[in-house]
């Protein structure tokens, strides 16, 4: 008989991302490319790893097939297991229904059947759209500890940013007596990180209830998270510091990149004892030609530079050529900036191309942060032409 | 037509002195993330052959964490893959002496694979070759034995090449020298052959029961009349590395964006094992010439002419040209240093001056704390 496991996680990683505009026209949120070498889904699957999680079920629903892809046999991430390992889990066709994942609870129920297979005494759901660095063993330790049903991490967020957030008060020892979606007035600054651990059993009765039920929309934050509180079960929440950032929109996403040049960033990828995996580029290191001018940047193999870099991050395979001048921006893979070419405060998709002479973004010499550009993958933009600050033009 | 390789990885140890004291020539750090036997076992892979056998004989233990399962290469099959043949002996013969002697010891290897021809390679060649050409190319002249060669200069007389072939219009090798060392152009061979895999068996029987242990002296130029050895000329890049001169300047050539891409590009891929690193943080102070610099690195200070490892910091002020500098080096602040090949580990305290010179470079041995 297999062994019981004691936790494997659940991966949200169905949401289009919208508000990434033409980042996700082609690939799902966690698929998109993050901090030069990694993507968004990296962070959270590392995350399992480092926390000696080895059963990891992700739910792919919008345009899976580079995000299935990507993640393979599990293989970058340790993944590829004889028992557990990470499985991609789709919506597929019952015998009485055809259906899509309604909701995030409702993606959950859809796959009792694979987490019955393991039978873990606890599951651990968290979505793939975060940017973070979290040992979800001790919060695990924490839950059983206290002998709670649910317990949801939060994080501390300045009260003025409270009423984008889901907020969790709670009383001094950590019993959660209320949830507010988006709060007007915030009563207190703890703001749920979207990552739950719950005890199985306990999990498999509200998702069995919850889908009964069809007046529920079927997701966490919605539905069962509120039932659970007003049946008074015990739910704790735990409290997290460290960086957390939801990368959900282009602002965000830059901001998130641009934190990891500031080097005080809480962020620190390089550590030996929780790396971030990723799966890898086979090309040679970076070359720097003679008139190459680099600062505070972050540059990653395979790029050829013959021009100016400065508080980018630059992703593998890039070629910015002679006299173009990048700065304050994101270059996906594959970005090419051609001769005299200026790029500034902006986002240039996979493979993306600005042609000799053309200018994106905001013009150089202003002091206070611009607009953001962005550039969709595979973009052209010809040569001489001006891509303005805040637009956002798709592959043609 | 299904190939098999197999890649000798200690032939020419000795010519590169403290480089390859704790580690054979195979696992040799070289330009930038790779390690020599990664340039020959990528174009094994990007030739299509799924079954490789690497030949050690001491020091291996390098080598053995490189290439671990294989992975990298796609090498972790269940049918055929990456075997490691470590020196197999029995009573007092227990290591072998050259590669006739090897190849004996992996004889059982060589008679359970299945594949019709073999490539043999040694791993002290950068260049990028497609062995399903050459193998047509073998098949067409039905030759016993192809020998892969590249036109070198021979400077002067100690700069002594392995093979050296002469061969007539047809391509048939006419003449064999073996340790030659007359300066001019010459057919020089990399090191690289095609054969049958069962006329291998069948040399290797005849060789042992002759007591003949060496592969070029006994066989390429032993029996070259009586068989019919062709010669393959690469006409691409091929930089050879057997001393530590020679070394330094094929990682310099990589500087060249021709060979660069050649290397890199032309054939597929070259892979390695992965060390999941960050990308490279650049300072605001840094100044970069000419460099080729690695995933990993911190760069405060200027480099110029470099080739920088994984994992390699210099700080501020530290000025380093013309230099080599092995994963995780660190270069202290204000440290001034030309012509250096550091090894693995390698740090070097603030304000230290260290210069080599351009024809005689200063290696510092892994781990040193200068």
């Amino acid at each position: 008989m297999q062994k019981k496991k004691k936790c494997i996680a659940m991966l949200l990683a169905g949401g289009q991302g919208s508000r990434l505009g033409v980042l996700t026209k082609s690939i799902a949120k966690p698929a998109v490319h993050f901090g030069g070498k990694y993507r968004i889904i990296d962070f959270t699957l590392s995350n399992c790893v480092n926390s000696g999680i080895d059963t990891v079920g992700v739910l792919t629903q919008y345009k899976p097939m580079e995000l299935n892809e990507y993640i393979g046999n599990g293989q970058p991430w340790g993944l590829d297991r004889n028992r557990g390992g990470v499985h991609i889990l789709q919506p597929f066709t019952k015998i009485k229904s055809k259906e899509w994942y309604k909701g995030t609870a409702n993606a959950i129920y859809q796959n009792m059947q694979f987490i019955d297979r393991y039978n873990p005494k606890h599951v651990l759901v968290l979505s793939g759209d975060h940017i973070y660095k979290m040992d979800y063993s001790k919060m695990l330790e924490e839950h059983e500890n206290k002998n709670a049903d649910c317990t949801i991490a939060v994080i501390d967020v300045p009260l003025s940013e409270a009423s984008r957030f889901g907020i969790m008060n709670a009383t001094d020892d950590g019993r959660i007596y209320e949830f507010e979606e988006k709060p007007k007035e915030p009563k207190s600054t703890k703001a749920s990180m979207g990552v739950y651990i719950f005890r199985y059993d306990v999990l498999k009765k509200y998702l069995t209830q919850d889908n009964a039920d069809e007046n529920s929309d079927n997701d966490f934050g919605k539905n069962i998270i509120p039932k659970m509180l007003a049946d008074g079960l015990n739910m704790l929440a735990y409290s997290f510091k460290g960086y957390w950032k939801d990368v959900g929109t282009i602002e965000s996403l830059w901001e998130a990149n641009m934190d990891l040049l500031s080097g005080d960033s809480a962020l620190s990828l390089d550590d030996n004892e929780s790396r971030v995996y990723a799966r890898n580029y086979d090309c040679p290191p970076t070359y720097f030609y003679d008139g190459s001018k680099i600062c505070a940047s972050m540059i990653t193999k395979g790029c050829e530079i013959y021009g100016t870099v400065e508080n980018s991050v630059i992703s593998s395979e890039c070629i910015i050529l002679d006299g173009a001048v990048v700065k304050n921006s994101i270059l996906f893979p594959g970005t090419v900036v051609e001769k005299g070419a200026e790029v500034n405060y902006a986002i240039l998709g996979e493979n993306s191309k600005v042609g000799a002479g053309a200018h994106v973004g905001e013009p150089f010499g202003a002091e206070k942060k611009g607009k953001i550009t962005v550039l969709g993958s595979g973009y052209v933009l010809d040569c001489g032409e001006v891509a303005k600050a805040g637009e956002m033009l798709g592959a043609r | 037509m299904k190939m098999m390789g197999i890649i000798f990885s200690n032939i020419y140890d000795e010519h590169l002195g403290e480089i390859t004291k704790e580690r054979t020539l195979a696992s040799l750090p070289f330009g930038g993330r790779y390690r020599l036997v990664d340039f020959v076992l990528s174009n094994m892979v990007n030739s299509g052959i799924t079954n490789v056998g690497v030949i050690t004989k001491s020091n291996y233990q390098s080598l053995m964490d490189h290439l671990g399962n294989g992975q990298e290469w796609d090498l972790d099959r269940k049918i055929d893959g990456l075997f490691i043949l470590p020196p197999f002996g029995t009573g007092q013969k227990s290591v072998y002496k050259d590669k006739i002697e090897a190849l004996w010891g992996a004889k059982r290897y060589l008679e359970r694979s299945d594949e019709d021809y073999v490539v043999m390679s040694d791993s002290n060649i950068i260049c990028s070759v497609d062995y399903s050409e050459i193998l047509s190319y073998h098949i067409k002249n039905d030759a016993d034995i192809t020998i892969v060669t590249h036109k070198e200069q021979i400077e002067n007389k100690t700069d002594v090449k392995g093979v050296v072939v002469k061969s007539d219009t047809s391509g048939r090798v006419i003449d064999v020298m073996v340790n030659f060392n007359q300066p001019g152009i010459s057919l020089c061979g990399l090191g690289m052959y095609i054969l049958k895999r069962e006329r291998l068996i069948e040399i290797l029987d005849e060789a042992t029961s002759y007591n003949q242990i060496d592969f070029e002296r006994d066989i390429i130029q032993g029996k070259y009349k009586q068989m019919k050895i062709m010669n393959y000329e690469h006409m691409g890049v091929a930089l050879r590395i057997d001393s530590v001169q020679r070394y330094f300047e094929a990682n310099m050539a990589l500087l060249d964006k021709k060979t660069r891409d050649e290397i890199f590009y032309e054939n597929g891929y070259v892979y390695t094992k992965i060390r999941d690193e960050v990308p490279t943080n650049y300072g605001s102070e840094c100044k970069i010439k000419n460099s080729l610099i690695a995933d990993g690195c911190t760069i405060c200070g200027t480099v110029e002419n470099c080739i920088l490892f994984r994992g390699v910091t210099v700080s501020e002020g530290a000025k380093v040209k013309n230099s080599i500098l092995m994963q995780d080096t660190i270069i202290g602040k204000n440290v001034k240093m030309e012509y250096i090949i550091a090894d693995k580990e390698v740090k070097i305290s603030d304000d230290r001056l260290l210069m080599g010179a351009p024809k005689h470079q200063m290696i510092i041995s892994k781990g040193k704390i200068v």
